[in-house]
């Protein structure tokens, strides 16, 4: 299934948030997710299906002003 | 010193952490500045390079309140997911809330800030609103809930100092309860003095710093400078008059 993942197309076997990350390797990586510009929880990810066309955004931390 | 939502700051110069030549900079940068609170924010993790990750290591080692902005959100939607991301990244309630509306002058958009905090602050968190001097848009932002303003001295990046130093006046002198942080726009320490002089209670900057020659040794000027505007405040500036008034006693002058 083709997913759009921050703003890149992204082929993917998973079904849920979490599992994506797993594949991405980000599972144990300080992230915060959103879907669909909706905020994803870190304790939602195995509730949070995932379906073609998906847009999943991952985010670290970053500097800032 | 100020009281930021319940929390007693311990330096009135907050620091950015960005555009800093390199990480030791950044860091020993804030060694030298005394900034209690560092502004950060949150960024996709591009690739394999877990360049947030290595930035996490970095930002706990500075012993740092952290205050996450919303930098580059142009809607009410977009700044409320981003700053939701970023309580769970860096476990705080407190957002530096910025909502653009003008992309040249990185001007708030006042009617999108406003419907931010309002909602934002429903939902628990405690926010620093990066607004306009206008005083009708700062009482709106304090009856949606905000405990903290911060007005810009001048647009994001600019150096400029205070544009409209009259408005920040106003601010100080209607709401003097209120916590009231200049945040953008300074380039030099004397402007951030200026601001103490004005009775606020800190100064927000990154650029003014981080794109120094030498950024140590402006985070060091800087926070002489905001140190010394506060004691020029408590100490009650003298009345500015426009003639000239002999300091030294005319009485037993030699007549010669």
């Amino acid at each position: 299934m083709k997913i759009n993942v921050n703003g890149e197309s992204v082929d993917t076997q998973a079904t849920t948030l979490d599992e994506l990350l797993v594949e991405l390797g980000q599972e144990n990586a300080r992230v915060a997710t959103a879907v669909n510009e909706i905020f994803v929880p870190v304790q939602s990810r195995s509730r949070q299906h995932l379906s073609t066309a998906d847009r999943v955004e991952i985010v670290a931390p970053r500097q800032g002003g | 010193m100020p009281v930021f939502y319940g929390t007693e700051i311990v330096s009135r110069l907050m620091l950015g952490t960005a555009q800093y030549p390199s990480p030791a900079i950044l860091a020993e940068a804030f060694q030298h500045s005394g900034a209690g609170i560092a502004t950060v924010s949150v960024r996709r993790e591009a690739g394999g390079d877990q360049a947030g990750q290595a930035f996490w290591q970095l930002i706990k080692n500075l012993d740092v309140t952290l205050l996450p902005n919303t930098a580059g959100c142009y809607s009410v939607r977009e700044s409320i997911t981003t700053a939701q991301m970023a309580r769970e990244l860096f476990d705080t309630d407190w957002i530096k809330l910025e909502v653009i509306g003008h992309s040249d002058t990185l001007q708030p958009d006042s009617f999108a800030l406003v419907e931010a905090a309002r909602i934002l602050t429903e939902e628990g968190f405690k926010v620093f609103p990066y607004c306009t001097d206008d005083l009708v848009v700062c009482e709106k932002l304090l009856s949606v809930g905000c405990k903290v303003l911060m007005p810009w001295g001048a647009p994001i990046g600019s150096g400029l100092g205070l544009n409209n130093p009259y408005a920040l006046r106003s601010l100080r002198s209607q709401f003097p309860d209120v916590p009231l942080v200049v945040d953008a726009g300074l380039g030099l320490p004397s402007q951030a003095a200026r601001v103490m002089e004005i009775g606020y209670d800190a100064v927000l900057l990154n650029t003014a710093v981080a794109k120094a020659g030498d950024p140590v040794a402006m985070a060091a000027g800087f926070a002489k400078a905001v140190e010394a505007g506060a004691l020029a405040y408590a100490a009650v500036p003298m009345p500015v008059r426009d003639m000239a008034a002999p300091s030294t006693p005319i009485l037993g002058k030699a007549l010669l």
